[in-house]
C-alpha cells in the first residue's frame, strides 16, 4: 500500500476532504443541470418555431457552443467579467453561468429532436380518433417525447459532472484541487501518493458517472420502441 | 497585442500537433475496439468493454494526471507532449469505438447475407458492403467526436502544456492583459475548429446513409 | 421416358434444421434437377424460407445433406463462395445495396467475385435490364426506384452471375399489389426459358402457372408433392385442402339476377 501511496489516504481526515471536493463537484454539476434543463427545455420549444430570425438566433448559439472549449467560456466569463464590468464574480457563479450556456444548449437541441421526431401520423391519428390539442399532447405527444429526452438528459448529467473537472483550473475547491493538495502535503511521508491518489479520484469519477451511464442506457433500450 | 501574437501563434500548432495526433490514436483505438466488439472475440470483447466505460465515464483531467503525474511513481514517465497525445487518443478511442461499433451494427444482417449470397466471402461483404454503409452512419457520431476531441485539448496546460490556454492564463497573469488575451484566445479556437466544423457538416451533408441518389 | 434424361443438379437429404430445442426442418429430402420449377408453399412459419436459406449455405444444418452437382453444400467450409455463385438467390425486402446505383449493384459481384471483365460485365447487365423494362434507371439509387422495381433489379443482379439455380424467397411479400404482377411475370420469362428454380411464394395462382411441382411443407416436413394441376385441384392431404381453403372466401350475400 505504501509503495503505492494510498496511505496518505488515510492520514488524518484527507479521504473526508477528498469526498467533501467529490461534493463540491457534484454540487455544481447538479445546480447545472437543473438550470440547463430548464432552461433547455424553454429553448427547444422556442426552436421548433419557424421563425426565421430565432432560427438564426439559435444556430449562432448552438454553434458557438458546438465548437467553443467550455474551458475558454469559462476563462471569458471568469476573468472577462471581471476585467469589463468590474464585477468580482465567484469562480463557482462563473461555473454554473457557463454549464448553464452550455448545457442549454445541448438541452435544447435534444429537446428540439424530440419534439420534432414524433411522426405527423400521430398526431393525425390522434385527432382521427376524436382527441382535443390538449389531449393528442397530453396522452400522446409528451409522453413520447420524454421517452425520448429521459434518458439523453440523464446523460447530460453524467457529461456535466466530467466537465465539471475543468473548475479547478480557475481556482474552485473541488476534487481534483482537494487530490492535488492533498498529495503535495504528504510528499515527504507518501512520496508515491500521486498514484494512489489519482487513482482514487479515476475511481470516484467512475463510481459517480458510471451507474448514471447505466440507468440511460437503461431506459433508452427499454423505451427504444 | 502584436508582440504576443507569435506566442499564441505557436501555442496554436502546439495544440494542433498533439490534438490531431490524438485523434488519429483514437480513431485507430476506436476502429480496433469496435472491430473487437463487431466480431464478438472473446475475452478482449470484455477487456474493450472495460475501457470503454472507464474512458466514458471519467473526465479528460483525470485521466490526463494519473498518464503524467501518477504512472511516473511505477517507472512510467513520459514527456507531457506524449501524455496529451496518449489521454486524448484513450479518451477518443472509447468514444470513436461506440460511433464505429453502432455504424457496423446498424447494417442489416441480411443485408451482408445478401452479398454472401452472390458469392462474396466475408471479407469482401465487409469491404464492399457492409463497410461502406457503416461508415456514412457514423459519420455524424465521428465528426462530432473530432470536434470534442479537438476542444478537450483545452485542458492540455494542466500537465504543464505550454498550449493555448496556458498562454493565456500567463500572459493575463503577468501583464494583465485580460481582455486582448481572450479575444485571441477565442480567435485561436475558432481558427482551430470552425473549419473542422464546416467540413464535417459538408461531408455529413454528402455521405448522409439517406442520401444516397438524391 | 423423359425423366431419365433429366440431369439431376440439386439434392437434399433427410435435411434437419433446429434453433436451439425447436425444429423447423424434420426430415426433408428433395431431388432438382436441370430446368425444374419447384413451388414450395405452405402456412407461415412451416420452415419454406429456412429451406432455401440452408440451400444457400445461410442457416447451419443439424443433420442431412446438402449437394449441388454432388458438392456439398456447408456454410463454413471455405468452397461455400463458389458454390453460392451458382445459386442466386432473391430475397423477400430485395436487399439491393443502398450505397451502390443499380448498375453498380449488378455488376459489384460478377466484377469482384468472378473477376470478369467491366465491359462483358455492362453488357450483360444492360442487356438483362433492357428484358426487365428498367434501362433507363441503371443509374438510379435504389430509394428512387418502387418496391417492384427493386425486386426486379434484385433478380438480375443474381441473374448477372449466371447461376444454375434461382432460388426466390416470397419475393412479392413485401410489394404493393399492383406491382406483384410485374414481378412475377419476370420469373414466369425465366421458367419460360428453361431456367431451374425454386420458388417461395403465397401467391397460388402463380405458383399454378409456374411450377412443375408442387412442395407442400407444413410443421417442417413436406406433407404433399405433387404437379400442381393435381395439387390444387385435388389435394390429397387434410392439411393441404385445409391450407387452400384459406385462400378462398364464402359469399355472405346473396343477390337476385
Amino acid at each position: 500500500m505504501q509503495a503505492l501511496g494510498i496511505d496518505a489516504l488515510f492520514r488524518g481526515s484527507n479521504f473526508l476532504r477528498l469526498l467533501g471536493g467529490l461534493g463540491v463537484t457534484l454540487e455544481l454539476s447538479l445546480i447545472s443541470v437543473i438550470f440547463s434543463i430548464l432552461l433547455g427545455i424553454i429553448f427547444g420549444v422556442i426552436m421548433t418555431f419557424k421563425n426565421p430570425v430565432v432560427k438564426v438566433l439559435s444556430r449562432i448559439y448552438l454553434e458557438i457552443v458546438r465548437i467553443m472549449p467550455q474551458m475558454v467560456l469559462l476563462f471569458v466569463v471568469f476573468f472577462g467579467t471581471t476585467r469589463l464590468f468590474g464585477w468580482n464574480l465567484s469562480a463557482e457563479a462563473a461555473c454554473v453561468i457557463v454549464f448553464t450556456f452550455w448545457g442549454t444548449a445541448e438541452m435544447g437541441d435534444l429537446v428540439r429532436g424530440a419534439v420534432t421526431a414524433i411522426p405527423k401520423h400521430q398526431y393525425e391519428s390522434s385527432y382521427a380518433l376524436g382527441m382535443s390539442k390538449a389531449q393528442t399532447y397530453y396522452h400522446i405527444i409528451v409522453p413520447q417525447t420524454l421517452r425520448r429526452l429521459i434518458p439523453l438528459s440523464i446523460n447530460l448529467v453524467t457529461r456535466m459532472i466530467k466537465t465539471t473537472s475543468l473548475v479547478m483550473m480557475i481556482g474552485v475547491v473541488e476534487v481534483l484541487k482537494v487530490s492535488q493538495q492533498i498529495i503535495e502535503a504528504n510528499r515527504m511521508t507518501s512520496p508515491n501518493g500521486a498514484f494512489g491518489i489519482y487513482a482514487v479520484v479515476f475511481l470516484l469519477y467512475f463510481i459517480a458517472c458510471w451507474p448514471i451511464s447505466l440507468l440511460a442506457g437503461h431506459l433508452e433500450k427499454k423505451w427504444s420502441n | 497585442m502584436q508582440e504576443y501574437l507569435p506566442l499564441f501563434a505557436d501555442a496554436m500548432l502546439l495544440t494542433l500537433f498533439i490534438g490531431w495526433i490524438g485523434v488519429i490514436i483514437s480513431v485507430v483505438l476506436g476502429l480496433i475496439a469496435a472491430f473487437i466488439q463487431y466480431f464478438k472475440i472473446p475475452v478482449l470483447r470484455q477487456i474493450i468493454k472495460v475501457y470503454i466505460e472507464l474512458f466514458r465515464n471519467t473526465p479528460l483531467l483525470i485521466q490526463l494526471f494519473f498518464l503524467y503525474f501518477a504512472l511516473p511513481k511505477i517507472g512510467l514517465s513520459m514527456s507531457p507532449q506524449v501524455c496529451g497525445a496518449l489521454g486524448l487518443g484513450l479518451l477518443g478511442g472509447s468514444y470513436m469505438a461506440e460511433a464505429f461499433r453502432s455504424g457496423l451494427e446498424s447494417v442489416d444482417k441480411i443485408q451482408s447475407e445478401s452479398a454472401l449470397s452472390l458469392g462474396m466471402t466475408k471479407f469482401q461483404a465487409l469491404r464492399y458492403i457492409i463497410l461502406p454503409q457503416a461508415i456514412s452512419t457514423s459519420m455524424p457520431a465521428f465528426v462530432a467526436n473530432i470536434i470534442f476531441l479537438l476542444k478537450e485539448t483545452s485542458v492540455f496546460s494542466a500537465i504543464s502544456l505550454m498550449d493555448l490556454m496556458f498562454t493565456a492564463k500567463d500572459l493575463i497573469g503577468l501583464y494583465y492583459k485580460t481582455a486582448e488575451c481572450l479575444v485571441m484566445l477565442v480567435v485561436f479556437y475558432l481558427i482551430i475548429l470552425l473549419p473542422v466544423s464546416i467540413v464535417g457538416s459538408i461531408i455529413e451533408r454528402r455521405l448522409r446513409y439517406a442520401s444516397f441518389g438524391d | 421416358m423423359a425423366e431419365l434424361l433429366k440431369e439431376e443438379l440439386l439434392r437434399i437429404e433427410h435435411l434437419r434444421k433446429a434453433y436451439d430445442n425447436t425444429v423447423v426442418l424434420k426430415d426433408i429430402s428433395l431431388t432438382v434437377h436441370k430446368g425444374e420449377v419447384i413451388v414450395v408453399i405452405g402456412p407461415s412459419g412451416c420452415g419454406k424460407s429456412t429451406l432455401l436459406r440452408c440451400i444457400n449455405g445461410l442457416e447451419p444444418i443439424q443433420g442431412g445433406k446438402i449437394t449441388l452437382r454432388g458438392q456439398e453444400i456447408d456454410g463454413n467450409s471455405k468452397d461455400i463462395a463458389q458454390i453460392r455463385q451458382k445459386l442466386g438467390m432473391v430475397f423477400q425486402n430485395y436487399e439491393l445495396f443502398p450505397h451502390k446505383t443499380v448498375l453498380q449493384n449488378i455488376m459489384l459481384a460478377p466484377m469482384k467475385v468472378q473477376k470478369r471483365p467491366k465491359d462483358e460485365v455492362e453488357a450483360q447487365a444492360k442487356q438483362l435490364l433492357e428484358r426487365v423494362g428498367l434501362l433507363e434507371k441503371k443509374d438510379s439509387y435504389p430509394r428512387q426506384l418502387s418496391g417492384g422495381q427493386k425486386q426486379r433489379v434484385a433478380i438480375v443482379r443474381a441473374l448477372c452471375m449466371n447461376p444454375e439455380m434461382m432460388l426466390f424467397d416470397e419475393v412479392t411479400a413485401a410489394l404493393d399489389p399492383e406491382m406483384v404482377r410485374e414481378v412475377l411475370d419476370t420469373i414466369l420469362e425465366l421458367a419460360k426459358a428453361g431456367g431451374t428454380m425454386i420458388i417461395v411464394t403465397h401467391e397460388m395462382s402463380f405458383a399454378k402457372a409456374v411450377s412443375d411441382r408442387v412442395l407442400f411443407l407444413d410443421g417442417g416436413e413436406i406433407v404433399e408433392e405433387a404437379v400442381p394441376e393435381k395439387f390444387f385441384s385435388d389435394p390429397q392431404t387434410e392439411r393441404a385442402k385445409r391450407f387452400l381453403r384459406t385462400f378462398e372466401y364464402d359469399a355472405v350475400k346473396h343477390h337476385d339476377i
